[in-house]
Formats: structure tokens, sequence, C-alpha cells
């Protein structure tokens, strides 16, 4: 439906707009087009084309075929970097939509400083990742020497702190998207709802959630593509760290590293690593586009037609 | 009877969430009483109130300002102008791309839009070693000309946000203007860009929050050795843990987000529908 919408408003160009316009194309669109070229379109063929290729710096790469891919498949690291990634994003995923849901169905209720806890909510989206991970660093690492041990000694800190950190982070963002969903069901709805005798719960599941279908698309999506890309909360709260060296493979685990900082980290280990980094950077892109891709198909099918 | 019980749940309400905002602002508030202690009090006892044993003052924001191999105040002034310049960048080049796409439909003109929606789901790692790589070649690896990267990869989110609002202005207001002689420079001037100030203050604010805060891209492209933002500075003091100065390092944290807090407390209103309206378009 939206697309059709699209075409629709840019079938009324008038000529008597669009002419004039395109003879100013050097000032108008050129600036961002070379722009756009230089940030994004060359580096992003480059890399495709690097991914094949043995390289240190771009203009001695020879070409290799697949072994980087072969290689970056092999690699227990990577394989860790996944499960570990996978895991964050449905626990953070479920975590961050839950509660977000929850404080922005109570916000929206009649209650006194319902503004004031939104502002507080939201406040910590603001604060940079680097920024973030520091603080709650050191946090964890207070909280835990009561108990005699600190953040990087065991993954499993590292996985939680990462949650608990992510969740502070992004509740009140999702919780603005969703506050903006709930205020738009429409007031006729609940009302009829309340006529026909319906309770509280069925109202809830029935009338509410159906119509805030697509809040819950856009949040889902949000979670699920910003926790496969977290870098700069990981980088900084743990490093990766505790580091196992794998007897079978004789190579060094990061244990609590997203594929991002396995992807960067690769890339550090030395020149012969550029390629292998290169072709996890497009594995990775090619899952997060998928995963992007699939969730919008799945939510938006059950999205309520208006 | 009826409003009775709404009025007690609604205070059971606001009490529970009096509780949860309170638990909120725990780490912040974990920033600012720790900055004003002594090392010593730091290491023993992170939670506990500064008292008159352990409160220093302001002694550690004055030793944070100086501390380390690099001054704060160089990387805070690095990071307005790398955010404040490439903001403005974005608004005004992205603006004048969008109003032509959605104006002139021509095959250039949907291809690269196409482009540009493809550039929101490629996540920066894709990139990052080429785009370094580029950025030293071209020689942008300079906060002077940073602002010309960030144009380039932020085009995609800010253009796909401008079309969707320049489609939706009416055609007859920029035909009028046509008809009276005015040329599309001065049309796109006087009178594209003030309908679409909303839209420039909801794209502004998404770029802002997003150049302000990024670590990666300028720690790639930047020579950190002479131009660092907050954000690596900060990632420099944990680099370092363990040797650092703790309360140091807590009143920097703090100087590096209490311009935000008081920024985000004066524009909450627009930030708030910002975020809103960038999440609905995305």
């Amino acid at each position: 439906m939206r697309k059709k919408k699209k075409r629709d408003s840019s079938a009324v160009t008038s000529n008597l707009i669009r002419r004039p316009i395109q003879r100013w194309f050097p000032l108008f669109i050129l600036p961002v087009f070379v722009c756009f070229c230089i940030g994004f379109i060359w580096p992003f063929l480059q890399g495709i084309y690097l991914s094949f290729c043995s390289f240190n710096v771009p203009s001695d790469a020879t070409w290799v075929g697949l072994s980087n891919y072969s290689k970056a498949f092999h690699d227990a690291s990577f394989a860790h970097a996944f499960w570990f990634t996978a895991a964050f994003a449905v626990i953070s995923i479920i975590v961050i939509n839950v509660f977000a849901f929850t404080v922005a169905y109570a916000l929206t209720q009649k209650m006194r400083g319902s503004n004031l806890f939104r502002t507080v909510f939201f406040m910590p989206n603001l604060i940079g990742g680097v920024v973030l991970g520091y603080i709650w660093s050191l946090i964890f690492d207070a909280i835990l020497k009561n108990y005699g041990t600190y953040l990087t000694a065991n993954p499993t800190y590292g996985f939680w702190g990462l949650v608990i950190l992510v969740a502070w982070q992004q509740i009140g963002y999702m919780m603005i998207i969703y506050i903006a969903g709930l205020q738009a069901v429409p007031e006729d709805m609940l009302e009829a709802a309340k006529i026909d005798g319906a309770t509280g719960s069925q109202t809830l599941f029935k009338v509410i959630i159906p119509n805030v279908m697509p809040s819950i698309t856009i949040c889902t999506f949000l979670t699920l593509t910003n926790s496969f890309k977290m870098f700069d909360q990981n980088l900084a709260l743990t490093g990766g760290l505790p580091q196992v060296i794998d007897k079978v493979n004789k190579i060094k685990i990061n244990m609590s590293e997203l594929l991002a900082l396995n992807i960067y980290s690769t890339y550090n280990i030395s020149n012969k690593y550029h390629g292998v980094a290169q072709a996890k950077a497009v594995i990775f892109f090619i899952l997060v586009a998928v995963l992007a891709l699939t969730q919008q198909y799945m939510t938006r099918k059950k999205e309520v037609q208006q | 009877m009826k409003v009775k019980r709404y009025s007690t749940g609604s205070t059971i309400l606001t009490i529970v969430f009096t509780v949860l905002c309170l638990i909120w602002i725990v780490p912040i508030f974990e920033v600012i009483t720790n900055s004003v202690k002594t090392n010593a009090s730091i290491n023993q006892s992170a939670f506990a109130l500064p008292n008159s044993e352990s409160f220093v003052g302001i002694t550690n924001y004055i030793k944070g300002l100086t501390f380390g191999n690099y001054p704060f105040l160089k990387s805070a002034g690095y990071s307005v102008w790398i955010s404040v310049v490439s903001t403005l960048l974005i608004l005004l080049c992205c603006s004048m791309a969008a109003w032509y796409i959605a104006r002139v439909g021509s095959s250039f003109a949907r291809g690269f839009y196409y482009l540009c929606l493809f550039s929101m789901i490629v996540p920066f790692q894709m990139v990052m070693f080429t785009l370094t790589n580029t950025a030293d070649e071209l020689h942008l690896n300079t906060p002077w000309t940073i602002p010309i990267i960030y144009l380039g990869f932020g085009a995609g989110l800010a253009i796909f946000m401008f079309v969707g609002f320049v489609k939706g202005l009416p055609l007859e207001i920029e035909e009028a203007a046509a008809i009276d002689g005015c040329g599309p420079v001065r049309t796109f001037f006087m009178v594209v860009l003030p309908m679409l100030k909303p839209t420039l203050i909801s794209v502004g604010i998404l770029e802002l929050m997003w150049v302000w805060n990024d670590y990666l891209l300028p720690y790639l492209v930047l020579d950190i050795t002479k131009y660092r933002t907050i954000p690596i500075h900060v990632q420099y003091l944990k680099g370092s843990y363990g040797t650092v100065d703790l309360g140091a390092t807590m009143a920097i944290i703090m100087m590096a987000i209490l311009p935000i807090i008081i920024v985000y407390l004066f524009c909450q209103k627009y930030i708030i529908k910002g975020v809103a309206a960038g999440a609905v378009k995305g």
C-alpha cells in the first residue's frame, strides 16, 4: 500500500517545476552524490572486492578467491561471536520490548508526573555507547568486588552486564515509539470495547496490541538490528574479555565478544588477517540484511489493515 | 465510587514509577557522587555518599581538565566542531538533494534514492577498513574535512526522511512561486526550506546524537595522536584502567554527559518528537 502511494505522488510532478530544477543538478544533488560515493558506494564495492583478496593495504591486493570465506567460516572465535550475538539479541529484544511497552502503557494512563517519568526514562539514550560502557563497567566492578570477583572474570557477567546496559539505554527510546503508537489507537474502538463489556486484558490483547502492531514492528526491528550491530558498548564494557585459548584450533577466543567487535579485532591481529576480517564483514552485512528484511516481512503480515 | 478507585490506582502507579525512576538515575547519581570523592574512597566503597573525610570538592574536575596526555577541552572542542558542522552540512545538502529527488523523479534520482535506502541496512563494519583507507587517500582525515565523510555515510537516513516529507508538500505553492518568476534556488530557500522546518529539527537531532556519540568512525579516520573527540578521550582513559586517577575520570565522564543532559532538559520536546518521527519513518 505504501509503495503505491509513493508512485502516485511522484507522478504528479509537473514540468513547470521539474525542468528548471533539473538544470540546477550540479548544485542540488551532485555534492551529496559525490560524498555518498566517497563515504559509502566506493568503500562498499571495494569492501566486497577485497573480501576475495589477500591484502595489507588495498593497493597491494592479490586475488585469493574464496579462501578468506572458508577461513572465516572455520574460525571458532567467529562462530562463538555469532552465538553470543544471537543469544544477546534474543534476550535484549524480549527484555527491552516487554519493559518498554509496559512502561509506555502505564504512562499513557492518566497519572500524575507521567511527563517527568518519560523524561527520566529517555535520558540514558543520549549518552554515547563508550561513556555508557565505562560508567557501567565501574558500577559492575564495584558490585562484584563484594563477591571477590570482577566483570571480565566470567563471560556470563559480561553477557548480563551488556543486557542491563542496553536495556537501560534503549528502553526509553522504544518507550517513546510505543507511546506514540498507543496514543494513535482510535478512541471510538476503545469505547466500543468498553460498551461491549470487554475486560481490561481483553481490551489490551484484542484491541490495543493489534492496533500498535506497527510500533511493535519498528521496535523489534530497531532492537534486532541494534543488538546485531552493537559495538561501542561491547568495546567499552568488557572489550571482549575474558580471553580463552581454544586447544583444538590453537586460537584465542574472546568470550564476551559480539560479531562487530570480532570483525574489528580480527583486523587487528596482523596484516595476514585483513582479508579474513573483510570477508567476515561481508558475511555480517548479509546476515544483518537478511534478518532485517525477514523481520519486516514477518511482522508486517500481522499488522491490522486500516 | 468509580472516581475514587481510579485515583488510588493512579497513586499506586505514581509511587511505583517514582521508585523506578530513582533506580533509573542511580548510574548517573553514582558518577556525580564519585566525582567529588577521593580515589581511595571510590576504590573501597563506590556506593557510599561522600562524607567530610572523602569529600574533595572540585579538585577532581580541575585535575580532569589537564589529566592524561591530552587536554579534555581540546577533545570537547573537536567534538563540538565535528558534530555541529557535520549536522549542518547533512541538513543543507540532503534537504536539497531530497527536493531534487522528489520533484524531478528521473531514473538517476530514483536510483540514488534506492541506494540511500540500501545504505541504511549496511552496518559500518562492512565499510570501515575501506572507508578509512579512502579517507586517508583523499586527505579527508582531519577534523576540518571529516564532515564530508559524515555527509557521505549519513546521507541515506537523512535523504530518506526528507524525501518522505517533501512528497507530502503541496505542489501548488512551488508552482505559484515558479509562475511568479522565482527560480529553483530561490524557491527552495524561500519556499520549501521553511516548510521543511519540523523535519529539519527531527533529522538534525538524530544526526547530532549520532555524530556526537560516534566512536569508531573518528577513531579510525582521524590521526588520534593529534585529534580526539570525547568518546575517543573516554576510551583512552578506559584503556589505562587501574593506573588511572579514578576521581578525575569520574569528573571527565561528568563533564562529558552534563552538556547533553542540560541540552536535553531544555529541548526535550523537540528531541522526543524528533526521535518518534525518525523511528516511525524508519
